[in-house]
């Protein structure tokens, strides 16, 4: 099997679509999170400076997210189409909310009647919040594993995907985002709303610690497979005490007012909590919790490894073009949010 | 109602919804990336305030465009599952490749195009403008790529069987350039370019028909004009060799295309028909050996028919299949008709006199829309049965997980949801159009007095 830097393709590919995703769940994540809290802006003034902090870059990092699915599509053909068509009225819902979310940002600020705004205002927080939630049943589902049987067959009802431990998982992705929101928009935003947005970057805090808390314990104590691997291997406990340590350390650079080092540690946080999915994980993708034979692992699933050389060479050609226009937007509109005549 | 026929209409339904919106703005970007061109050349400020209006529109558009698209990736894995198996290999890298070198493209300049007028100079926004403008064209490389070669694969191989047959790929470039590949992109390119055209010629007819901005919306319509007009010759071109390719690749489609049955007969051309599938017969007006007569120079040489394929191997719809076709034609060669005459009238510097042409214009704004629509529909029900061309009937390509009533409630909810949105869209369309190129600033109303003194002193 050809490798490349001592991984062979489909491990390299596995990397790929978790650095994806940790990057749509970093960047999304902190526009979900901004739309989350945005009912608790109470004034006309505030919630537009809010919408136009994320305003120019939402879709750029919404576009992570399409490259994501792409990515697992064209390297685990077998897993995206299992787990799609499994998940079926999660992901129809996500969608739905997606298409709402969009043209809530759009459509908000194209009149000035106050029922108009306040029903945008609602749409776009309802949506914000469901898509975060929706997210983490997903992963939470993932996490558990899929009643998966010969043939990709799932059996089981099609409303198990609502189990508490996904919808644990499912606050505690809210909690997560909205912390990672509040502190984005403290950079964004200056005098009376800033005040008001470190208040709710406080409680979001508090929020995302105590649920966290309580998947962990959850996860240990109920769904011991999880553990396994750093049990076997302990070395790989540094991972959930960087974890640990990441959230340890942003009320500390809140209190201290370094918002942007706090937003760094809280994408890092982002990262390493899917870091530690990806250990728990890998090499297998889907889980089939009837028969260990029936589950999807990275092997079994991945495309040929002509087609994933082919993909590592567009990765591998894409991911700077990528990273430098985002890094160019984001220099492009750093600062303070203004208002001018072309704001949403 | 089974799985297969709802997840059939639920795919038309959000394709085809989204279809709306690209085109729109693959064209108007091409229109604005003009007129921004214009501006730096030119230093005129009218091009600015043109550019600028049209940005607006655009974003409509654009996040309709975007918010639509996300649904398709996702359907081919909730729907159809069999098909995303079968296919991954070959269609997952046209995807990913969209994603990085398309999608990151234009939404990465898109908050420059939108948010960044008063910070970045004009030449950094006709970057930015530029930048999203080929990142659209892009999206319709790799996916038109990716759906062309769904009609003609080639560049794979089959291994595997039953549940676990899959294509593989052997030939990436082939797979690319597969032999409708490039016929089809360009025949989408330009069908997009009508439609943005079209849209700006309709909006400033109508501000010429009221007597409003003037000197910006001719300057504007002329711009779209001639852009419309080499766009619509060009489409003639690309239709042709799409249909060359299709007789060649997919002779059932062919013979659908024009309702032709009997291969031991010359093929006729219509203009316009209607399809007795059981009679086998076409009645309607045409050239009698006309089809023949395109692809092998004489009236009299038979042409493969629909009698060739066992029934279970030819489209079933073969009425519908020939009507989007034709209309799309027709309206193709209506276009032709049109920007030629307006063409015409411009260069005899009476263009803007001709009230009911203008008027023509106003509505003319739909043409390419349907056309493209019955295009994509004429490509698609003519493929039909198969989802991958004689390889994957539609009818094995779907979710096993999934159920009828699962189904049921999502295209209920996809119903739902387009409907609010298109009238949304249409209203705001419509108000932006109404408020006019000018924002309600000193600088802007200061610049409309300026035109109306420019407007008075040539009339
Ligand atoms: C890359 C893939 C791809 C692309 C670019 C398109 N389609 Fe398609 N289309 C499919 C892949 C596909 C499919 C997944 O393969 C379907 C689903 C069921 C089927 O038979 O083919 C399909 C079916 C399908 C049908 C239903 C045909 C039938 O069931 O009789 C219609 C009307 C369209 N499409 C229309 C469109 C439009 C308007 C498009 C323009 C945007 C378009 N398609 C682009
Ligand atoms: C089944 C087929 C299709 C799929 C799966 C698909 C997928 C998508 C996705 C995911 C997006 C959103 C990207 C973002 O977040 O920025 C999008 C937008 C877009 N798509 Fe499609 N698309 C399909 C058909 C087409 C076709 C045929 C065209 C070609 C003309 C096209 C052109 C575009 C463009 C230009 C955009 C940017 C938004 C806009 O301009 O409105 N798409 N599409
Ligand atoms: C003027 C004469 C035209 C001819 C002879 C023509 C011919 C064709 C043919 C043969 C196909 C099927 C290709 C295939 O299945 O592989 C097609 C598809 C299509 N047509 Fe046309 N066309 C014409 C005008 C137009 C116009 C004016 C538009 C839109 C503004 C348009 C938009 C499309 C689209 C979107 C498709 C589906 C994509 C594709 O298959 O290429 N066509 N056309």
């Amino acid at each position: 099997m050809a490798t490349f830097l001592g991984l062979d393709y489909p491990s390299l590919w596995f990397l790929v679509v978790g650095g994806l995703f940790s990057g749509y769940a970093i960047l999304d994540g902190f526009d979900l999170g901004a739309g989350a809290l945005h009912l608790f802006l109470k004034k006309e003034q505030s919630r537009r400076l809010a919408l136009n902090a994320v305003g120019p870059v939402w879709d750029g990092n919404e576009v992570w997210l399409v490259i994501g699915g792409g990515a697992l599509f064209a390297g685990f053909p077998p897993v995206y189409a299992t787990l799609l068509s499994s998940m079926y009225i999660p992901f129809i819902l996500f969608l739905v909310l997606i298409i709402f979310r969009a043209i809530s940002i759009e459509f908000r600020s194209k009149e000035p009647m106050a029922w108009w705004r306040r029903m945008w205002d609602i749409s776009y927080s309802a949506s914000s919040i469901g898509i975060a939630v929706l997210l983490g049943i997903v992963l939470g589902n993932v996490l558990l594993g899929f009643p998966l049987g010969e043939n990709y067959n799932i059996s089981g009802h099609w409303l198990q995907f609502l189990n508490p431990y996904a919808l644990m998982v499912g606050l505690s992705t809210l909690a997560l985002f909205s912390m990672h929101g509040a502190i984005y928009l403290t950079m964004k935003t200056e005098g009376r709303l800033f005040v008001k947005i470190n208040l709710l970057l406080r409680r979001a805090t508090i929020f995302f610690v105590v649920s966290f808390g309580i998947t962990t314990l959850y996860t240990l104590l109920y769904i011991p497979h999880l553990s396994d691997r750093f049990k076997q291997s302990p070395i790989l406990f540094i991972i959930p005490l960087v974890a640990f340590l990441s959230i340890a350390n942003i009320p500390r650079l809140v209190s201290q007012k370094r918002y942007r080092m706090a937003f760094f540690f809280s994408s890092l946080t982002v990262a390493v909590l899917l870091g530690l999915v990806a250990i728990e994980l890998y090499p297998v993708l889907l889980l089939s919790n009837i028969a260990p034979e029936y589950s999807l692992d990275i092997y079994k699933a991945a495309a040929s490894e002509k087609s994933l050389g082919i993909m590592l060479l567009i990765a591998a050609i894409g991911a700077p073009l990528v990273l430098s226009y985002t890094a160019f937007v984001f220099y492009t509109f750093k600062g303070k949010v203004h208002l001018d005549e072309h704001s949403y | 109602m089974d799985v297969e026929i709802l997840s059939r209409i639920q795919f038309a339904l959000t394709v085809a919804f989204h279809y709306i919106y690209p085109p729109l703005s693959i064209g108007l970007g091409f229109i604005m990336v003009f007129m921004e061109g214009r501006y730096l050349w030119t230093k005129n400020k009218i091009y600015h305030d043109m550019a600028r209006f049209w940005t607006r529109i655009f974003a409509l558009t654009f996040g309709i465009g975007v918010a639509t698209g996300i649904v398709m990736e996702f359907e081919f894995g909730t729907n159809w599952a069999t098909y995303s198996r079968y296919v991954g290999d070959v269609f997952g890298s046209a995807l990913a490749a969209e994603g990085i070198f398309a999608f990151a493209l234009e939404s990465g300049f898109l908050g420059i195009l939108l948010f960044g007028w008063n910070r970045v100079s004009p030449r950094v926004h006709f970057i930015a403008t530029l930048g999203v403008w080929l990142g659209s064209m892009f999206s319709a490389v790799w996916i038109v790529v990716a759906n062309s070669w769904q009609q003609t694969p080639a560049g794979f191989h089959i291994v595997g069987e039953g549940m676990d047959a899959r294509a593989e790929i052997t030939d990436f470039w082939a797979m690319v350039f597969n032999p409708s590949s490039i016929d089809r992109l360009t025949h989408v390119w330009i069908g997009a370019f009508l439609a943005g055209a079209f849209l700006v010629m309709s909006v400033h007819a109508w501000y010429l028909l009221k007597n409003k901005h003037v000197l910006l919306s001719k300057k504007a319509f002329t711009i779209a004009l001639i852009v419309a007009s080499a766009a619509s010759l060009a489409q003639l071109l690309t239709g042709h060799h799409s249909a060359e390719g299709v007789a060649d690749n997919q002779p059932a489609k062919l013979a659908a295309l024009e309702g032709h049955f009997d291969s031991l007969a010359a093929a006729d051309m219509y203009i316009m028909g209607w399809v007795n599938k059981e009679d086998k017969k076409v009645t309607g007006i045409g050239i009698p050996g006309g089809l023949s007569f395109l692809l092998h120079g004489d009236f009299d040489t038979p042409v493969i028919g629909l009698d060739a394929f066992p029934e279970e191997d030819r489209p079933s719809a073969v009425n519908a299949v020939f009507q989007f076709y034709h209309l799309m034609v027709a309206i193709g060669m209506t276009m032709i008709g049109l920007t030629l005459l307006s063409l015409f009238f411009l260069i005899r510097g009476k263009l803007f006199q001709q009230r009911w042409l203008l008027w023509i214009f106003v509505w003319a704004v739909f043409l390419p829309q349907i056309a493209n629509q019955a295009g994509w529909f004429a490509a698609e029900m003519g493929r039909q049965p198969w989802v991958v061309y004689g390889l994957l009937r539609t009818s094995d390509a779907l979710s096993d997980a999934v159920t009828a009533n699962q189904v049921w409630f999502s295209l209920i909810l996809f119903t739902v949801v387009y409907t609010i949105l298109f009238s949304l869209f249409l209203y705001l369309l419509n108000k932006k159009i109404k408020a006019g190129p000018y924002h309600h600033t000193d600088d802007d109303h200061s610049r409309i007095q300026e035109e109306r003194i420019k407007a008075i002193s040539q009339a």
